[in-house]
Parts: structure tokens; sequence; C-alpha cells
């Protein structure tokens, strides 16, 4: 079981956490035309990379604050978190 | 009866307190402090069991964990477990076991047969033999293969045991209370560091309980006992013993089996069987010490062959003599240990050792005492047939190729000791890269993967003196980074004797003209020919070699036959060991009983259950309870002797002619506030909301992005800045997180908040014609006429003092109404519901007659709106604006989303108007066609129809849009149903929508 700091809470289990998958999907904007291989990408295409990822979490039993994991699929050491609006580096 | 084997004095157990218990029906009496093991050895029983593929006489072979072959089916209290190691069962007055894998008895074993007709059962021998035809599988080999092949039998009866979790985090777990792991755990604990030390067996102290040290002017064991209960004395320390770290997971997660229970004759009141902890550690060391390596050699199964270290234990821990004539068998300086013990218990043994010429301390001691040994000899196979009654040796060339002449030494037992086998299993799980060590002949951890440390033993170190200086030190060293303390601690003088080098030898070569089974995996019957035949085939990676020949699998995990079956290996294919690799040692370390998998979640525990406010009242008027989600609900009223169908038809009429009232606390609740509430009530719904008047209800629907419906509901505006939004009961967790992750992450610039307030609100539906008499009953007050309070509306209203809201919305398609109170005030609200609805014949109704109702008024549910469906599909896309964007939109243009025949809701009748038409089934064109039949469609809610008394359902089906009016055929594989339909509109109730907005 994973280990997770949460930037609100500190460091939780994994089970107060729900995964929500790529964090770097982003979402067209609103009203603005999308190609249909835009849209795809946006709703069905990820990398799956082994390695590192940057993935969201929801802290669904804790402060419920959606957040930013950086961790190696394949060993799952996590690099490090963020807040949902922080600038990473 | 009388214990023939064991000794007069000593041993660790308690001879004031006599045990008795049954082995396959025979009586027998042990000591408390014995293992099932040690009991049966002392009255002379050596066969327990038969083995797995060849069903040949099993006995003993080790004295713990690592045992192959001594598993039994357990009996306690009256329930019954299997697989249970005899070496690991403590004894209990009253314990019964029976010898597993023999039928009809273990010494009358019917698959004994297996035996003599070995040569039929090589390698392989299950893959080839059973693979073709292949419909004999299930009628021929399957049931014999159970019947002849099975460990333990399980219980089928319901496990009345209670089985705990628990969650604990520490500064250092420590697992074995061997030197290294007593010495770092006192360091440590001395630091001030929270430790927690386990210990898999009932007596702390590990190794030092048999062997013959002193530390600090005291015997290993009377130092460890010192230990241990300053130790315990420690508030910063958890001592447990019977407790095993079997697992290694991520981020130093440990999980760890505490056997609370099963030293006694029955679990204590309030105490579980078992407790699972689930340990997160910041550092882990490893002290689990090493297990003894068999040498291999002719009928080296034989029951009175065992490992010469579990003899030593047997004698020092039990005083249990596992033969009177032993034989000691030995590549090292080990062997000798357990002769000394044999001689100064006056038991003459006799000692080959496979050296030449070997040199050390305890050679000369053994010497002193006159014991016989014969160097440069080997066992070159055991003979007996259900015990060891004597033994084929002969002397050995220096490059261990060829043997003397056989000479035939009586005995009753052969103790082995092919050298030690570092436990490296936890360090293996953490992720370590394990090494050859070619000074010990086996792999040790390599470099730290996660935060753990291997000491002692387990990390090839075999002499006390530098495991107990590196143990110290390591504790010391490793608390200091946490507890940044540093306290001195002075490592005691160790006396202990000097080994000499090991023989690296592991395999008696067989003589000319011998065919003897050597067996290098006992719990699997894999003996050297079927390695030798898998290599022959092909397989190479060790992996292959693993599966094909079954080495190292089952139960006890290769504990004790691993790095033998990689030395052959190596040796057939003239690699390296350390090239051939080990197999993946995974979590758990030893078997872990399901029951203490699962826990307390088991039965109503498995998930929460959410009872509303008036579920008391419920209970009291004969409600019979349904699981919807973590909800329990009424599903309907029963009155006297009425079956589901009967009540819910009469709770359905009741709503279409007078009135009704449901509670649907239930359905999922958020608030919704802010002034950008507006805008993002537009943006997650597909219908327009920017307009929405304060005190109006509107029906929305919303989607995920790839334009799937997510859920739907009403959503009212409370006041200018502050929405109430309420989901189906099932979904309402999900869209929580939905709404929270489009605030948080894609559009923060909305100044909205979103709270779950299903809990905080009572809510109860009345539906039927007489309701709005009813409500004005209810709020004598409030205008709830047809125009104060119309269809859609809102108002707050008091009902007898209490704070009220009243929604006029119909989930029914009568005229309705739903008044949420405060959650405490819930059950008040009811009742005041019950006692006024009286003139109007109110009844209340369940889920039962709330489906009835939706689905012959056409309104979707959770079952159509299944994670498949798009808006058009549910008659829905009315409610798709064209003016603005939504979650989902775009996906809406995908091609089978719009294709001309696309899949749509529509209502179904049987043709006689009397069939019941099961949920799931299938709608096709032919019910004669060849399977398989082409769908066309799926039921997805059936009901009887109460306006029309026949059956109605609902279902999603290809251009259901051109489809009213046909004929189709409605198929149920499953319940063996063919109906003859007629599709009709999916509103067959009111489809003009006039009750409710009457
Ligand atoms: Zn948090």
């Amino acid at each position: 079981m994973l280990h997770i700091k949460c930037p609100h809470c500190g460091m939780r289990s994994q089970n107060e956490f729900s995964y929500g998958g790529d964090a770097t999907v982003k979402r067209p904007e609103l009203n603005k035309e999308v190609i249909d291989q835009e849209w795809d990408n946006f709703v069905y295409n990820r990398v799956s990379p082994r390695g590192k990822h940057l993935e969201l979490w929801q802290h669904l039993s804790g402060c419920r604050q959606w957040i930013k994991v950086e961790r190696d699929t394949a060993t799952h050491e996590i690099f490090n978190t963020y807040k949902a609006n922080e600038e990473i580096a | 009866m009388t214990q023939s084997y064991r000794i007069e004095t000593g041993g660790l157990i308690n001879r004031n307190k006599k045990i008795s218990f049954k082995f396959n029906g025979t009586s027998y009496f042990g000591y408390e402090g014995d293992t099932l093991a040690s009991a049966l050895l002392a009255n002379g029983v050596h066969l327990v069991g038969r083995s797995f593929k060849y069903h040949r006489p099993r006995g003993f072979f080790g004295a713990g964990v690592d045992e192959p072959y001594a598993v039994v089916q357990l009996y306690r209290n009256g329930e019954t477990e299997p697989n249970i190691k005899a070496t690991e069962q403590e004894l209990f007055e009253g314990l019964e076991a029976s010898s597993v894998n023999c039928w009809p008895s273990v010494n009358f074993d019917i698959g004994a047969i297996n035996n003599f007709l070995k040569i039929f059962l090589p390698a392989g021998f299950y893959y080839k033999t059973f693979m073709w035809p292949k419909s004999f599988w299930y009628k021929i080999y399957e049931p014999f293969i159970r019947k002849a092949a099975g460990l333990g039998v399980a219980s089928t009866k319901h496990d009345k045991e209670r089985y705990e979790h628990k969650y604990e985090y520490c500064d250092l777990l420590i697992a074995g209370s061997g030197p290294s792991g007593l010495a770092s755990a006192y360091s440590a604990a001395k630091n001030g560091a929270k430790v927690i030390l386990a210990e898999d067996k009932p007596r702390y102290g590990g190794s030092l309980l048999t062997s013959d040290v002193n530390i600090g002017n005291q015997s290993g064991k009377d130092w460890a006992d010192g230990i241990i209960s300053e130790l315990k004395e420690m508030p910063n320390v958890t001592v447990k013993n019977r407790s095993q770290v079997f697992g290694y997971y991520d981020h130093n997660m440990l999980v760890m089996s505490e056997k609370v229970s099963d030293h006694l004759p029955k679990t204590k009141k309030y105490h579980p069987n078992k407790r699972l902890w689930y340990i997160r550690a910041k550092e882990v060391l490893i002290s689990s010490g090493s297990i003894e390596r068999p040498i291999v050699f002719g009928n080296n199964d034989t029951p009175g062959v065992m490992l010469s270290s579990a003899a030593k234990e047997y004698l020092k821990v039990y005083g249990v003599l596992v033969g009177k004539k032993p034989l000691v068998f030995t590549n090292n300086d080990s062997g000798y240990e357990s002769a000394i013990e044999f001689k100064k218990h006056g038991v003459e043994p006799i000692v080959l050792d496979s050296r030449s010429n070997p040199q050390s301390e305890i050679i000369d001691e053994a010497k002193n005492l006159g014991i016989n040994i014969k160097n440069s000899y080997v066992v070159v196979a055991a003979q007996g047939y259900k015990k060891v009654k004597s033994a084929d040796v002969a002397t050995i060339s220096e490059d261990k190729k060829t043997l003397g002449k056989i000479e035939n030494i009586n005995c009753d037992c052969i103790c082995v000791s092919g050298f030690w086998t570092p436990t490296i299993h936890l360090a293996s799980q953490s992720g370590n890269k394990t090494k050859f060590n070619e000074k010990i002949d086996a792999f040790v951890p390599g470099v730290s993967k996660q935060n753990e440390t291997t000491l002692g033993a387990a990390n090839g170190v075999f002499t006390l003196e530098e495991t107990l200086k590196t143990s110290f030190e390591k504790g010391k060293e490793l608390s200091k980074k946490i507890t940044d303390k540093d306290n001195e601690i002075s490592i005691p003088n160790v006396v202990e004797k000097k080994y000499s080098k090991h023989d690296k030898f592991w395999c008696v070569p067989l003589p000319k003209g011998k065919t003897y089974k050597r067996f290098l995996d006992f719990q699997n019957d894999v003996a050297v020919s079927d390695v030798e035949i898998a290599l022959r085939e092909g397989y190479r990676s060790i992996e292959h070699v693993k599966r094909y020949t079954t080495l190292g699998m089952a139960t006890d995990q290769g504990k004790t036959s691993n790095l033998n079956g990689l030395q052959l290996v190596s040796e057939i294919e003239n690699k390296v060991v350390p090239s051939v690799g080990h197999t993946t040692f995974r979590p758990p370390y030893t078997p872990i009983s399901i029951g203490a998998i699962v826990g307390r979640e088991v039965g109503k525990h498995s998930k929460p259950t959410r009872k509303s406010p008036i579920h008391n009242w419920h209970e009291e008027h004969n409600a019979v309870f349904v699981d919807a989600g973590v909800w329990l609900r009424p599903r309907y009223y029963k009155r006297g002797n009425e079956t589901l169908f009967e009540a819910s038809k009469r709770e359905a009429k009741n709503v279409r002619t007078n009135v009704g009232v449901c509670d649907v606390t239930t359905l999922g609740k958020i608030d919704i506030k802010g002034p950008d509430a507006a805008e993002f009530l537009n943006r997650v719904y597909t219908n327009a909301w920017l307009k929405l008047p304060v005190g109006k209800a509107r029906y929305g629907v919303m989607l995920r992005e790839d334009g799937i419906v997510m859920d739907d509901g009403t959503t009212t505006r409370i006041s200018e800045n502050h929405y109430h939004m309420t989901t189906t009961t099932a979904q309402a967790a999900n869209v929580l997180s939905h709404l929270e992750y489009y605030l948080q992450l894609v559009w923060p610039e909305l100044n909205v908040n979103v709270v779950s307030t299903t809990e905080q609100w009572a809510g109860a539906a009345i539906a039927g014609p007489k309701s709005r008499d009813l409500l004005q009953k209810l709020f004598p007050k409030t205008d709830v006429s047809k125009e104060g309070l119309p269809f859609m509306g809102y108002v707050e209203g008091e009902l007898f003092g209490v704070k009220a809201r009243i929604f006029r919305i119909s989930f029914s398609g009568e005229l309705a109404y739903e008044v949420n109170v405060e959650s405490d005030n819930g059950r008040f609200m009811w009742e005041k519901i019950i006692e006024l609805g009286e003139e109007f014949q109110i009844q209340p109704y369940g889920t039962e007659a709330l489906s009835t109702l939706r689905i012959e008024m056409g309104h979707v549910a959770g079952s159509e709106l299944d994670g498949r469906t798009i808006p058009y599909d549910n008659a829905l896309e009315g409610l798709l604006s064209k003016k603005k964007d939504f979650i989902g939109k775009r996906s809406l243009q995908r091609e089978a989303f719009v294709a001309e025949d696309r899949q749509r809701i529509v209502g179904v009748i049987p043709l006689d108007k009397k069939t019941s038409i099961p949920e799931g089934s299938h709608l096709v064109k032919d019910a004669s066609a060849p399977l398989p039949n082409k769908k066309l469609g799926h039921i997805s809610a059936s009901c009887w129809s109460v306006e029309h008394d026949n059956p109605f359902s609902l279902a999603i089906l290809k251009d259901g849009k051109n489809m009213i009016g046909e004929k189709l055929f409605v198929m149920s594989p499953l319940k063996n149903k063919v109906i003859p339909v007629e599709i009709v509109s999916s509103h067959y109730v009111d489809p003009k929508g006039e009750r409710v907005r009457s």
C-alpha cells in the first residue's frame, strides 16, 4: 500500500485516496472548435509510461482535494506531490 | 502410554502439565510447551502423512516454519483447518489432528501405488497426460487428481472465529528475535525509538535457544530472556511472539500475522483468532535467520531423515530424541552440535562427514567425547519404507564423483546438515536484488531497495560475535537517525566455538545400477531426475523449470529445496549458480488464513450500512428491506401474508388512486454555493441553467466527457447564489468527486463551493392525486395551491414548528411533492404525514412500488443510465442545449452516437399480457434463429403496470425510434423463456404529462 503525502494533510495511507489518471491531460477550452483527433486525445488516448508519471489523486477520505503525484509506475516510488494549482518545475 | 522418546529431564517444556491429544484417532499425551510434532516424536510417531504425488510415507523433516512434510488437518473447538504444520502447531488440551493426502489411511494408502508406478509420473506428467482428450478433464482427470492429490480439506461451514486488522506505525520493525533481532531492538529501544519486535515462534531467542554459546557470562538463552524482559518493560517497545512478518510491500508497509488463539483449546471471549498487523515502519531490520539445507541422497524422504538442526531443537527445546541410533550426515561443523547433544543424553551417534580431514574446536570436542566419526563418508540411500531402518553408506572420493564399496549401517534416524541458507524472503520482497555469496553457497541481500537492513544469519553472517556487534551498532545507528539520541551500549563478551569451512557438496551420486529417488523438493515430490528431464526437454529459465517440475511451489515455498534445485540446474547446465538466478520470492512467506486477510469485513460488515432517520419506523411497520448501495431501504411494507408482488402492486396502486409516501432520504444531495454557481451548473448539466429563477427546480442530466450519461436529478435554486442538487442514491459519491474535479482542476476560476448534504436532510416523497390535500393539512400557513406552488416550484414552510423545504417534483408521474427537514426531525415529519394522511388513505410505499411507478411512466433510472447510454438512448435529447457547451458535448458528435439506427428506449408488452419479462433478457427478431442469435436490445427494467394491469418493461433497443409497433421476441436463456412481445412507447402512463402538472 502506497504512502502518499497530501500537500494539504501530510503523509496518508493509499486507502484514503482515489486515483484520477494522467495529470498532464488538459481539457480543451469550452466553446472551442476541436478536431476529432484532439478530442480523442483528451478523452481516450493515454501514454501509460513505464517510469515517471504525473498523475491525479483525490484525497477522498481526507480533505477531498485533488492533488498531483509524481510516481514511478514500475517501482511505485513517489518523487513529489503538488497541490492542484501548484506550478510544477 | 509412556513417552519412550522423551528424555528424563531438560527442555523448555512444562513437565508438570500433561496435555492429552489425538492423532489419527489414537490418544497420546504431551506436555505444555510441546508442538504437535514434538509430542508425536516423543511418542515415537514418525509417520504423519503421505507425499503429494507418489504418496510415499512422510515424517518430520524440520522443527518449524520450514517443514515441508508434516502438514495435518486440525480440529479445534468444532472447527477444522487444513494444511497446518505440525511443527508450528502448539499442543493444547483436546487437540485432534489427522493426516492429509492419504486415503483410506496413513498406513494403507491406495495412492501409494503411484510410488510403484513412478516411472510413469515424471516431471510434467500432469501437463502431458491430462491434456487430451479435453472432454476427459472434468469427468475423469480432475476428480482423480482431486481425490488423489489434494492437501487438506477446507471446512464448508461458516467460520465462527473472529479476525482483526490492526494498523500500526513504528520507527523500527524487527522481524525475528534471534541474536541479531534482540541486539538491534535493544540498542534502538535504548535510543528511544518506537520498536516492534516480532517473533514467529512462541519462544523468543531464535538460535540462542539451542546453541551452546555464552554471552556476557550467561548462556545464550538466559541472555535472550534477560533482554526480552527488559524490552517488555519499555513503553516504546512492542514485543510480539507467534507473529510472522510475512509480507514486505510498497513504501515500507509490512504485514504481520499474529496467532492470538491457535495455541488454545478455544478462542477466549472477545479475542480474535488471528490479528493481521499492517505496519508502516521507518526502518525495517530483517533478522529472520537461516534454514539448514538438506543433502540430497537416495530415498532421502524416508520418515526418520531430518535436518540435523531440527533433531537438536527437538532435544534441547522439547527434550525429545528423534531416534536412539542416530546417524548424522554432514558437510560442515553444525552436524557435530547435534551429535554432541545426542551423546550428552546417552545416545551413541555416528557422524558421516563428507570432508576428508576437517579440523575444528567442535570436532575435537566430539572426538574427546568418543563419538564415532567417519570422514569422507556419505549416505548413499536410506533403507526402510515407513521409517528409516538402516543406511547404505560409502566412502566418497575427493572430487565427490566416485563412491566406494557400499556398507549398511543400522540406524533409526538420519540427521542431515548441508550448511545454511539465509532467509532472504523479506529483503527480496522489498525489491532488493539479492546476490550470490560464494563463501556460503547461498544468496544474500544486496543493496537496500526500501528502508530494509538485513542482519546476522539472514545476511550470511554465521558467527555470533560479529552478529551481535553489527546488530547492536545497526540498531543504534538507525534509531539515532530518528530520535537523535546516542546512548552507548556495551557489547557483551561472546564465547562461541569457531567453525571450519564447510564442504561445497550437496548431492550424493547414484551408485551404478541403482535407481533411488533422490528428492530435492519434499513437499512436491520433485526428484533430481525430474529436473534432469525438464532440462533435457528444453526448459532453461529457472522460473520455467519451477513450474514444469513444481520445484519450490506449494505451502513451504521451497524453503529447503530452492538452493539444491539451483545447484542441480547449474551443474547440468554448466553455469554458475548466480547466472541461473533464483525464482522470485513473493508474499506471503508462510500460508496465511483467508479469514485473517478478510478480517472483520465479512457478512454485514463487508460494507457500511446506512440507515435513514426514519428507519426504525419502517422496521416497526413490517418493512422488508433491500440493499440500495450502502443504504438499507424499505422494499415494501408487508401486510399479512402478502408477497413482494402483491404488496408492491397494492402500494403502487394506492399512489395512483390516493396518496403514498416514500422515504427518499437516501437520494444524494449536494449544496452548491457561490456567485458562479449558475455558470458552473450550466457547464455540468446538458440543459440551460442561467435563467432558472429563485424558488424553481429543474431536471438536469450530466454527462461524462465521453458523452455517456453519468447521472440525472433535480436542482433547485434556493436563493440567488445557493442551489440544492439531488443525485441518484448510487451515484452520489461519484457526482461529488466529479464536481470537485472540475472546480479544483479544470475551472478553478469559478467561485463555487460544493459540499455533500445527503445526511443533513431527511426526505419524504408524497405522491398521488390526493397529495395536495394532504400537503395543505401539513402546511396550513403555506400556499400550496396549483398557482401558489406550481410544477417544479419550491417553497419553504413550517411543519408544526419544524422548518421544511417543499419541492414540487415527481418521480412517479403523479401530482407529487418532496418534503425535506433536518435529519433529526425526519421521523417527526414522517409520523405527521402518516397521521394527517390517514383521511386520504395514505400508505407508505417502498422501492419496489417506486420502481413500478417510474417504469410505467417511462422515467429512466440507474438500469437505463448504466454507463453505456447517451442522452438520445434515453429519449433525453430534448435536454441537450444547442446554444452552449457542456461537459461531454463534443463526444456526442461521434459517428456511432449519431447513427440513424442508434439504440433508444422503448416500452415492451408481452403479447399474452400475462407473462412477466425477466430483466436482462435479450430482444431478438427470430426466436428460432441459430445461435448466436443476433441481439437487438435488452430489457432494462420490468414491472407489473398497475395502471394497465399487465406486465410492462423498458428496453434499450437498436433503432428503437422506428420499432414502435413491431413484434419481437424476448429471450432469456437463464430463465429458459421465449416470450413474444410488442414494442410500444416508453411512456405507458400519462404520456402527455398532465397529471404531474395538475
Ligand atoms: Zn488531504
